[in-house]
């Protein structure tokens, strides 16, 4: 029922966007274990592992945008959450590993051996079993997440402050992992994982489940953000972006609408990073480096923020052309990344998805004019 | 006084024992020893150097700088000693006993005498010795303050004559300093150490702190004062730490208000989320070193002058830049400011990739001008010109943009226009053109803080990222268009982190001030200084 | 308005024509050999990490000079990881896969390494690893041409011990993970060589700490307890300016406080001015002013490649330099660029170095090293005050509670990287 509930919450485009991403779960991976090398349909391990990690970019993007698209909330610090989510599933990887680490020790992780530690922290405990390595996925991104929106909406923190402090707490998060002292391998962070559930983590198998599982995921992740929008509580989260004290005076609780989607957002960055860490086999302090979550920012404004298929294109269309000019045009790359981000602000405010949108509907119905100032109200400084 | 009369027999011994400072010796004899400095490893040259030192001949002080500064070769052929002078890629060899030209010697046949931070010492303290009886005071001094670190016996004797002569106080009283450190190395009686125990003690510095704790541990009478003599000096010092601590604090704080106050313009006043700010106090610090380059080969004598040189040019520099991002890419997201987020993140990235394909991706090195070099103490307290100056920058730069923003004609159009943008058109103000010089003022003073902070910092491509995170903190917590929060916001997170540092450690120090700025927000969402009305809505 | 929005997407289409034009260039030549270069040319470590790959490539430029490798020519496939660690794995797998490059010189720092290590042993390859690093590591498929602690560390201590009298020790560093591994090492050195704990300090830095006045002020105060104190330094490259800056200001002088270093090469101190510097130390495998044949060769061919003879050379490019030519002349042994009979050919090859002796690859895939002092100078170079006979690399460092019993063989029948020879089993990877 509610399956069907969340299927019907989905539009004309939503529907595609989620078949095509169920298809994708089933025809990438068989076009990379089942078509022969050479063949045209043959997709190799290393583009499989790439899309697997743009996927999960999509959903971090997705998260991303349910708060700043739909409630105006910016957040510079998403990546915090993400790389929670990345660290729980690191250490149940780590845990995983047990004796065949570097020094052989059933129960501590190399870089705990190697820094002379004689037993594991509180912290570390419980992460050898898959369930409980998943729940803490959820848990930990999405409790810093409500205790830290409960603070900040509660004193109607908004606009640049919230993004300012939005991205001193994921600062101090890079800082704070970066220390050695606190057990999670400092600079260095989580790597050489052996396998997962089970399965050998480097496996064509394990692979492709883990892309399948991403795209799923990542259906999930947008037919829930599609039932949220399309809901009513979607719009009074429209309603609080673009008029938060008219919203308040109307007499809605300003501050519950914005903590849920906040706390649910945090949930879904953390997914992500969840199902990032085996695909690209590390997680590293790095992952909160606020540059990193303005890149976030930037894959939804490339992609058209407010539209849910903005984040999705956005996320992939930037980081296919991180990876082609990084390997391309090593040494000027990042003018044309740069050069990307001032065109797409200044000439397709509404992104990729926002350009799509006038180029059709310029065809079908020529007579409209477009509102084309793509301004948003509600963006007090 | 029966310290003094001991002192006294004791100089007369020593003038008797001690050949005179000022003679010479035969001048093959003082070969023989020159020659010995060419022998074998730093054992045998610091023998060598104490045996000529022993001579007390004039001639040594001159062979043992040349010596330090790398100037003695060894002539590979005979193993003979001489004076190398660099002519063109070969040397030009002396004699370092006669002066006798010695004539040319290629590269290849001469060697380097190799000096290493022990001969250096060595050499120090023994030409400390020598030139105690200089008539240069500034070379007494110098001397005074070697032999005090050496703290040799063996320079007793010096030091007696040289005290008796002395007539500039200061000089004599870092003498007597040096010869209480001497004593207490020396074999002398306990009560004679005692009494240099106290000596070293009324100085009361850190040195002397230093000193005495190599005998805190020491048996009988000696033991007991340094004891007593250090605590002294420990429970005064810890008051001058705290005030120490304070001054680190103002110094961070006033880095921090450098690298902020362009930002509390462009963001605080603009309202534009800049990203691409650093890369502006960047473009300062390269401006810099471009200025220095040039200084360097053109104008050498002008390099003290090379950063009030800079200032101006890196001012036009980032204003011009600043200028340029504003017409091409700001003007058209007024009113949208997250998006001003994302375009000049673009902004930023492409400056520092047009930076280290110009100047590519290493460190450049940016001079200390002579006058921005060394430190002073005022009590305790270490002050380095360098930060003392840069305080002092921050504080000028401050009032200046005060002033220009309300004294000036341009200053009260800028307040209009950011404060209600039609209504300062509909009065006549041309709103692009203040923008525009608006924004490059923001980033000109960004250009100013790159010529402070290439002093202390990196110049690299990276030198601006380092500073963006810091410097929205500090306008965020004073107080976003409110030019007085930044500076009473950087000087309290300066002084609160540097207050924290030394129980926290770097790392958890800053952790926790993170931490304190978020939650500060939640109970003064705007800031410390919170603008009112309803400009703020706007 | 349509117009404007055509005009714009035919620039978009040219651009992007002219784009694939270049790239495609790059694939067409199929009778040469590809040599990836993995080192970030964006980023926080471009910095330092830009040389390298500039040094491989007039490696490769003077190899094909002399007729390439097996008749073919070395073709360069550069990549930008961009200071970013996943990505350095992605670029790895495109470096192995797409690109099918026999060998790849890389990475600087340990994160890095530790990123494409599962890579470069899933799709079995070969990396030339060139920097200085913690050890306790070994890998098939790895060669380790930088230092290992006790390349670098331990004779630099024994050299202040023996040399300037020092008693009393700052071990200061950047928080992470060669730092740290490096004064564990030196602590139980020193405890051993009977230092008490009191004279021993331990300080960590965050990366690009900046601001270092309360710290020297430390360094002051903990150096004027009578003894005579030295620095030892693990601080990482860009926080060591404002460091040396700060010393300078503050009047520490090598004579008083000597800071020897670890990190801080030719490349870092040309951005600093040197002359309040003079006399502190450094502890490297070369320094630019070795005084040798092969040396000047490589200063001269370098100056004229980068077309700029102000340019430094350093301890990593030496390392690039015995690493490249250990793998031509291991190949042409082989006679393939085949991964398994080269990975086999380089343990015992042995090609000169740059201080005028030999470097020999070692069955535990690190290198014979001497191990140079030098004194800063006020030029930016270093005197050469001390230097010991070629020294083995350590991998499993000896001082370590957890890798002591450990040793690495990667010849057959043991091909163990970390063999325990207390219990005598081949632990954990294979």
């Amino acid at each position: 029922m509610i399956t069907s509930f969340l299927i019907d919450s989905l539009d004309r485009r939503g529907r595609i966007v989620v078949g095509l991403l169920v298809a994708l779960a089933l025809l990438v991976p068989a076009g990379n274990l089942l078509v022969p090398e050479g063949s045209a349909f043959h997709v190799s391990t290393y583009q499989l592992t790439l899309f697997g990690k743009y996927l999960t970019y999509a959903l971090l993007a997705l998260s991303v945008d349910l708060v700043w698209g739909y409630c105006g909330i910016l957040s510079l610090g998403h990546g915090a959450f993400f790389a929670l989510g990345g660290y729980a599933m690191g250490m149940y990887l780590m845990r995983q590993i047990g004796a065949r680490g570097v020094y052989a020790d059933p129960v501590l992780p190399d870089f705990m051996v190697f820094l002379n530690w004689k037993e594991l922290p509180w912290f570390w405990h419980g992460f050898d079993m898959a369930w409980y390595a998943l729940l803490m996925v959820i848990l930990v991104p999405g409790l810093l997440a409500l205790l830290f929106g409960w603070l900040s909406f509660r004193s109607r923190v908004t606009g640049v402050y919230l993004s300012i402090i939005t991205q001193a707490l994921t600062y101090a998060l890079l800082l704070a992992f970066f220390r050695n002292d606190m057990g999670f391998g400092g600079n260095n962070g989580l790597t050489d994982f052996k396998d997962i559930v089970g399965f050998p983590i480097q496996a064509p198998g394990t692979r492709a489940a883990l892309f399948a599982a991403s795209a799923l995921m990542l259906a999930l992740g947008f037919v829930v953000a599609s039932a949220v929008v399309r809901s009513k509580l979607g719009k009074v989260l429209v309603a609080i972006r673009d008029a938060e004290s008219r919203t308040r005076f109307i007499g809605y609780r300003v501050e519950h609408y914005k903590l849920f989607v906040w706390t649910l957002s945090a949930v879904m960055a953390g997914v992500a990073g969840a199902l990032y860490v085996p695909q690209v086999g590390i997680i590293n302090p790095s992952e909160f480096d606020p540059a990193a979550s303005i890149e976030a920012v930037i894959w939804v404004a490339v992609g058209g923020r407010g539209t849910l298929v903005g984040p999705l294109i956005g996320a992939v269309a930037v980081n296919f052309g991180k990876t082609w000019f990084t390997g391309a045009l090593p040494e000027v790359w990042l003018y044309a990344l740069g050069a990307l981000f001032v065109v797409v602000t200044l000439f397709l405010p509404r992104g990729i998805v926002g350009l799509w949108d006038r180029v059709v509907s310029r065809r079908t119905k020529p007579a409209k004019e477009m509102d084309g100032s793509g301004r948003r109200a509600g963006e007090a400084a | 006084m029966r310290f003094l009369r001991l002192l006294a027999i004791v100089a007369a011994l020593a003038a008797g024992l001690q050949p005179a400072l000022a003679g010479r010796i035969a001048d093959a004899d003082l070969s023989a020893r020159v020659a010995a400095l060419g022998a074998g490893g730093f054992d045998e040259v610091e023998t060598a150097i104490t045996d000529l030192a022993a001579t007390g001949d004039d001639r040594v002080p001159a062979i043992l700088d040349r010596l330090g500064e790398g100037e003695l070769m060894v002539r590979k052929a005979d193993g003979a000693v001489f004076f190398a002078d660099k002519a063109g890629k070969d040397y030009r060899l002396t004699d370092p006993v006669t002066g006798a030209d010695a004539g040319p010697a290629p590269k290849a046949t001469v060697e380097k005498i190799k000096v290493n931070n022990r001969i250096r010492r060595a050499i120090a303290s023994a030409v400390g010795a020598l030139t105690l009886m200089s008539p240069d005071p500034a070379v007494r001094r110098a001397a005074a303050e070697a032999v005090m670190k050496s703290a040799d016996a063996a320079a007793l004797p010096a030091l007696e004559q040289a005290i008796a002569v002395e007539t500039v106080p200061d000089i004599r009283a870092a003498m007597v300093a040096a010869r209480a450190t001497a004593l207490l190395a020396s074999d002398a009686p306990e009560s004679d150490k005692v009494a240099a125990i106290a000596a070293i003690a009324d100085l009361g510095s850190r040195d002397a702190l230093g000193f005495l704790s190599g005998y805190t541990s020491a048996d009988g009478a000696v033991g007991d004062a340094a004891r007593k003599a250090a605590a002294a000096i420990e429970s005064r010092l810890m008051l001058w730490d705290m005030g120490q601590n304070l001054w680190y604090g103002l110094s961070l704080g006033s880095v921090l208000l450098l690298a902020a106050i362009g930002l509390a313009i462009t963001f605080g006043v603009m309202g534009v989320i800049n990203m691409a700010h650093g890369e502006m106090v960047m473009l300062g610090a390269y401006a810099t070193f471009t200025v220095q380059e040039v200084i360097r080969t053109s104008w050498p004598g002008l390099f003290d002058y090379s950063l009030l040189i800079a200032l101006p040019v890196a001012f036009l520099t980032a204003a011009l830049a600043g200028i340029l991002i504003e017409r091409s890419v700001i003007r058209w997201l007024y009113g949208r400011p997250l998006e001003t987020l994302l375009a000049t993140w673009g902004v930023s990235l492409i400056l520092q990739q047009a930076v280290r394909s110009l100047y590519g991706a290493n460190n450049r090195e940016v001079g200390n001008p002579s006058w921005m070099s060394g430190s002073f103490s005022v009590g305790d307290i270490q002050v380095t010109w360098t930060r003392l100056w840069i305080i002092l920058f921050a504080l000028a730069v401050f009032l200046a943009l005060i002033a220009v923003l309300k004294r000036t004609r341009l200053g009260l159009e800028m307040r209009a226009v950011t404060q209600n943008r039609q209504m300062a058109a509909a009065v006549g103000i041309r709103t692009p053109l203040v923008d525009a010089l608006t924004f490059g003022l923001g980033s000109g003073i960004a250009g100013l803080a790159g010529v402070a902070l290439s002093q202390i910092d990196n110049v690299s491509p990276n030198l601006g990222r380092g500073y963006i995170i810091d410097s929205f903190m500090v306008v965020v917590f004073g107080g976003v268009g409110n030019l007085w929060g930044t500076l009473v916001g950087a000087l309290t997170l300066g002084v609160a982190n540097k207050m924290l540092e030394p129980y926290a450690g770097a790392v958890l120090g800053k952790i926790i001030l993170l931490l304190a700025i978020i939650l500060f927000i939640q109970k003064r969402p705007r800031g410390l200084f919170a603008l009112k009305g309803r400009a703020v809505e706007a | 308005m349509s117009q404007i929005f055509d005009r714009r997407r035919t620039t978009l289409a040219a651009v992007l024509g002219a784009l694939l034009a270049s790239t495609m260039a790059g694939y067409a030549a199929d009778d040469t050999i590809k040599v990836g270069v993995l080192h970030s040319l964006s980023g926080t470590m471009a910095i330092s990490e830009t040389t390298l790959k500039d040094t491989v490539l007039y490696l490769i430029d003077e190899q094909n000079k002399k007729g390439g490798v097996l008749g073919k020519k070395l073709e360069a496939v550069v990549v930008d990881p961009a200071s970013n660690w996943p990505l350095f794995a992605e670029k790895a797998r495109e470096l192995i896969s797409q690109d099918k490059v026999s060998v790849v010189f890389g990475c600087w720092t340990s994160v890095s390494r530790k990123s494409v290590l599962p890579v470069f042993k899933e799709l079995n390859s070969i990396l030339f690893y060139p920097v200085q690093y913690e050890g306790e590591e070994s890998e098939r498929n790895v060669f380790y041409t930088g230092a290992a602690p006790n390349q670098q560390a331990i004779p630099a201590v024994d050299y202040l011990m023996k040399e300037e009298g020092v008693q009393r020790w700052v071990l200061a560093g950047t928080d992470y993970v060669y730092p740290r591994t490096t004064n564990k090492i030196l602590e139980a050195y020193l405890k051993a060589k009977g230092v008490a704990d009191d004279d021993i300090m331990i300080n960590y830095t965050p990366f690009g700490h900046s601001d270092w006045q309360s710290i020297v002020a430390d360094i002051k105060k903990f150096g004027s307890a009578g003894k005579k104190t030295a620095v030892v330094s693990t601080i990482n490259g860009d926080a060591n300016v404002p460091f040396y800056k700060e010393l300078g200001n503050q009047g520490i002088k090598a004579e008083d406080i000597p800071v020897v270093a670890f990190s801080v090469g030719e490349e870092e101190l040309a951005g600093i001015d040197t002359k309040p510097l003079v006399g502190h130390l450094a502890a490297w495998n070369y320094f630019q002013s070795v005084d040798s044949e092969a040396n000047a060769a490589f200063i001269d061919g370098w100056h004229q490649f980068i077309k700029n003879d102000k340019r430094t050379t350093n301890d990593p490019m030496e390392a690039t330099y015995i690493g490249f030519n250990a793998w031509v002349k291991a190949v042409e042994a082989a006679g393939t660029t085949d991964v398994d009979p080269v990975i086999d050919t380089l343990v015992g090859t042995t090609v000169p170095n740059l201080s005028g002796g030999y470097a020999t690859i070692m069955p535990n895939h690190h290198i014979t090293k001497p191990v140079l002092i030098g004194e800063i100078q006020d030029d930016g170079q270093f005197d050469i005050v001390s230097e010991t006979a070629p020294v083995v690399g350590d991998e499993w460092s000896d001082y370590l509670e957890g890798s002591k019993d450990l040793i690495s063989d990667w010849r057959k029948p043991l091909s163990c990287g970390n063999f325990n020879v207390a219990t005598g089993k081949c632990g954990g990877n294979s």
